[in-house]
């Protein structure tokens, strides 16, 4: 059916990259765009048309930052599992990350994450590779291989490279590739013991701190080797104000640095700990309301590109034990599109704005093919009904992982339809059923 | 008898006089029963048992001038026997027997005699401080409705009621005056 | 009197009225420890669960006592955290220990917080013993016992609290219950130990142990862990001692009347001095008796709040033996 085209109809075309949301009928031949046109452009004759009156319709969105836990892990999540909960959440490009059991360190590796993608048939799943052999911090893994099998970008991701030496040569040799380094920034001697963020509240709870200072130096180092190297580094997750002042004067200077935010140190600060809720421990720690304040600020001028969820499923079990041995980690794929539209509603920045930080922003970083509506795109969509009331329920997550902090939390918005390469691939509109053929 | 009705529909059945008058016919009665006021020693159940034994001892001072009997506090929140209940308000003021109990004639003292329930755990606390020669009972009123074989040895005013009423012994040294009140609180 | 815990996970929220209730229901306790017969009848038929996961003597001893005394039986399970790696977690010990229908359990832990995880999961009441860096609520208590009983009041008095702030779980609940009585809390020490977070929890820091305890009513002495030693918090125990080791000299600079708490065990002549141990300012042996009566006081008033809150209402008002005035046999 798609041979013959398919046309998405009647709703508020939002794009990303010329900053623009209008009325519009988004074209689809061959799984590609068309275009983007008028009612009356396009022949109704032998379409599909998906109704889309009172929807957005977005590129579909770009998660940069997942942990799909495949292999090693299935118990927390499987790539089947976690591309369902990606299309669910609007998403129809993530990138995962190395560190399963085995790491991806190697194409082999790499190969079968991208095979299991292909099985599941959902998402598209872009792999990440491990910095280092077995994320040890020690000795580059092959980098070169692992670009060969598919991966767009390389990191040890939960294990910060202390050694400035080795993340002078990965800054280096990935130049080779044109793939960036993505670094999770915190020196592990700062913020060694530490489970949350140093301040008030960790030390009302007796709980280790990590001090701002763990990130600030470590980003400070790397935008230093960028400075050295030429190479191009992606700071995840950034956590505060020191941070997003280090990155706007590094790409003043022009540097190749790019950076992301998640929507929960977007929302939530380290008061969200309070009463020892493990679902609000993560790495990065929710930090101030200050800093909550400057990475929303940074979201909306650009210092930030990207909002990628580091959706993080762990076992219930894993998370219902002492606060200090609970693991990092929050799940965020089915919560973060109407988070991000909250910030819409908030003020922060304007709906185009911030549904390019989900989609042409992450995905340039990442050179992937997606995030835009530019005529021969892959057909991504995802069709959004932004006045959808719903509340939070881990239970009803597709993913395996119920480790949210948002669960109770009143959303607007919920992600209605997701078109992959043109396919409807999740349909939830009440009026499924009536989905008309002309 | 002067049963006058309250504002709040207590009916007085005792004033201040007839408080004072019970309490010296009871110590007039202790000193019969206990010739010899040596070994004798009040025990005062908290709260108002405490001031009414005070005021006995008084009475007796008066009576034999120079008998002084010595006084202790018992508080029996600690031995009361409907933890599982549930307690409205479980304070404890604590207990202070400043004599030996070994040997002693005691003489214990409370407000309304009614269950028997607080003499009991009362008598528990005592033993615990040491073997009495005896216990006896002063109450000034005695309302019946007996849940434990005890009788009270001295009574200042036997008042049969129903279950339904309620007793309330009220003492100047901390109601502001004396005078004990019965109230219906629901029909039985 | 107004005592509406539920648990007793740690001392900072509770108000001032419930304090002082524990305080006075504690006091009213002490003189049962003075008996021949050291023993009350009030929680006969009681299970109190001592579940410790650190070791602790005096704590679990301490505990022991005041269950005893109030005819508890007591249980003492001695876990090793380590042990939860291997299999059960606390969660699923706490499970366990609810089907043995406890009706309070004292819990000791090396992890903060771990207190909330049990309450969480269980029904009956959870007596904080000290977890991890977080509270040691019945010390705290018991050295607002000392320092009532040695002084009369708490409201106006300026306590100097002396050591590992950062890590002490006494310090941090003795600075709640200080500031909500309405004390001067002073906490002093090198800063490593003595983050200026502090401040906003309203207490004054001092570096220097002689201008932290000048006219002090009381001094309150932590133990120094060895093995902060290797963590860099400062270069050697010597070096510590010759800054923060509560001499004689130091104790003058305090008010005339001062005394001196130490939640024990002392390390003698590293943060105290021997002579300062045992001088006649030293209430510390007043703090392990009043000890066993905060831990006989908080067992009897969070178990008989948990059966209020059983008995159902309507019935149980409806027993003569319950009513108020009248209802006294």
């Amino acid at each position: 059916m798609s041979l013959a085209g398919t046309v998405i109809a009647g709703g508020t075309v939002v794009d990303p990259v010329a900053g623009r949301a209008t009325l519009g009928d988004v074209v689809i031949k061959d799984g590609r765009l068309v275009g983007v046109m008028r009612s009356g452009e396009w022949s109704a004759e032998g379409t599909t048309v998906i109704d889309a009156r009172g929807l957005l319709v977005l590129p579909g969105l770009v998660d940069m930052h997942v942990h799909l836990r495949e292999p090693g892990f299935e118990y927390k999540e499987t790539i089947a599992t976690g591309v369902q909960a990606a299309l669910a959440g609007g998403f129809t490009s993530v990138a995962c990350m190395g560190n399963t059991e085995p790491p991806n360190d190697s194409a082999a590796v790499t190969q079968y994450i991208l095979d299991r993608a292909r099985v599941a048939d959902r998402t598209r799943v872009y792999p990440i590779g491990a910095l280092s052999l077995g994320l040890r911090g020690e000795r580059l893994a092959e980098i070169g291989e692992m670009h060969r099998a598919g991966i767009v970008a390389v990191s040890d991701d939960g294990h910060p490279v202390m050694d400035a030496a080795l993340m002078r040569r990965a800054l280096e040799y990935t130049c080779m590739f044109g793939i960036p380094v993505i670094a999770h920034e915190q020196d592990e001697h700062l913020a060694a013991g530490g489970v949350m963020h140093e301040g008030v509240t960790a030390l009302r709870l007796g709980l280790g701190g990590i001090p701002v200072a763990a990130e600030e130096v470590m980003v400070a180092r790397d935008i230093a080797l960028v400075r050295l190297t030429g190479g191009r580094l992606h700071v995840a997750h950034v956590s505060s104000a020191r941070t997003v002042a280090l990155l706007r004067e590094a790409k003043t200077a022009g540097l190749p640095v790019t950076a992301e935010v998640t929507p929960h140190h977007l929302f939530l600060t380290d008061e969200a700990v309070a009463d020892y809720g493990t679902h609000a421990k993560m790495a990065p720690p929710l930090r101030t309301r200050a800093d909550v304040e400057a990475l929303r600020a940074a979201l909306a001028d650009g210092t930030i590109d990207a909002i990628a969820t580091d959706h993080a499923p762990h076992h219930h079990d894993e998370k219902e034990v002492e606060f200090d041995q609970a693991a990092n980690g929050v799940v965020g794929l089915e919560t973060a599109l109407p988070l991000v539209l909250r910030l819409a509603g908030e003020g922060v920045a304007d709906l185009p704005t911030l549904i390019a930080r989900m989609t042409c922003g992450p995905a340039r970083i990442l050179g992937l093919p997606a995030g835009t509506l530019a005529p021969g795109a892959p057909a991504d969509l995802t069709l959004v009904d932004p006045e959808r009331r719903w509340q939070v329920e881990a239970r009803h997550f597709r993913s395996k992982g119920r480790n949210t902090p948002f669960e109770g939390w009143e959303m607007v918005g919920r992600v209605q339809a997701v078109l992959v390469g043109g396919r409807l691939l999740y349909d939830e509109r009440p009026q499924a059923a009536a989905l008309r053929s002309a | 008898m002067d049963s006058a009705v309250t504002g709040n529909g207590a009916r007085q059945v005792m004033d201040a006089r007839a408080i004072e008058r019970a309490l010296v016919r009871v110590a007039h009665e202790i000193l019969e029963r206990n010739k010899d006021t040596e070994q004798l020693a009040f025990v005062g159940i908290r709260s108002r048992g405490v001031h009414l034994a005070e005021r006995i001892r008084r009475a007796i001072q008066e009576i034999e001038a120079g008998t002084l009997v010595p006084f202790g506090v018992v508080d029996i929140t600690l031995y009361r026997d409907d933890l599982d209940r549930g307690l409205q308000n479980p304070v404890v003021q604590g207990t202070d027997i400043p004599f030996a109990v070994d040997g002693r004639r005691i003489l214990l003292v409370d407000d309304v005699l009614f269950t028997g329930r607080t003499v009991r755990a009362a008598m528990d606390a005592l033993v615990d401080f040491g073997r009495p020669q005896s216990i006896q009972l002063a109450v000034l009123v005695d309302r019946g409705h007996r849940e434990l074989p005890i009788r009270a040895d001295f009574v200042g005013k036997n008042l049969p009621t129903s279950l339904g009423e309620q007793v309330q012994v009220r003492l100047a040294e901390v109601d502001g005056q004396d005078e004990v009140l019965i109230e219906t609180v629901r029909e039985r | 009197m107004a005592f509406t815990q539920r648990h007793l996970l740690g001392l900072e929220g509770v108000p001032a009225d419930e304090i002082t209730a524990i305080l006075d229901t504690a006091a009213s306790f002490k003189e049962i420890s003075e008996r021949d017969i050291k023993k009350v009848p009030t929680l006969r038929g009681k299970t109190v669960i001592n579940l410790f996961y650190e070791v602790s003597t005096r704590t679990r001893t301490s505990f022991e006592i005041a269950a005893k005394r109030l005819s508890a039986d007591t249980i003492n399970i001695s876990a090793s955290a380590s042990s939860t790696c291997k299999g059960e977690t606390l969660a699923d010990t706490a499970r366990n220990l609810e089907a043995m229908r406890p009706d309070a359990i004292v819990v000791r832990h090396p992890s903060s917080g771990a207190c909330h995880l049990l309450a969480r999961h269980l029904s009956c009441p959870i007596l904080n013993a000290g977890d991890g860096c977080h509270e040691h609520p019945t010390q705290a208590l018991l050295d607002l016992l000392t320092i009532r009983g040695h002084l009369g009041r708490i409201a106006g008095l300026t306590v100097a609290i002396v050591g590992d702030i950062l890590h002490s779980r006494v310090a941090r609940s003795n600075l709640h219950a200080l500031r909500t009585l309405g004390a001067t809390v002073r906490l002093v020490g090198p800063p490593t130990l003595v983050p200026p977070e502090l401040r906003a929890l309203g207490a004054e820091l001092h570096t220097r142990l002689d201008e932290g305890v000048r006219d002090a009513d009381v001094i309150m002495m932590l133990r120094i862990q060895r093995e902060r030693q290797g963590a860099n918090f400062f270069p050697t125990l010597d070096e510590y001692a010759q800054y923060f080791c509560l001499t004689e000299e130091a104790v003058r600079l305090a008010k005339p009347q001062v005394i001196i708490l130490h939640p024990g065990p002392l390390n003698r002549g590293l943060e105290i001095a021997s002579a300062v141990a045992d001088g006649p300012y030293s209430v510390i042996m007043d703090q392990v008796t009043n000890g066993v009566a905060v831990r006989m006081a908080l067992l009897y008033l969070l178990i008989a709040r948990s059966k209020a809150e059983d008995a159902l209402e309507p019935e149980a008002l409806a027993e003569p033996s319950r009513r108020r005035t009248g209802g006294r046999g």
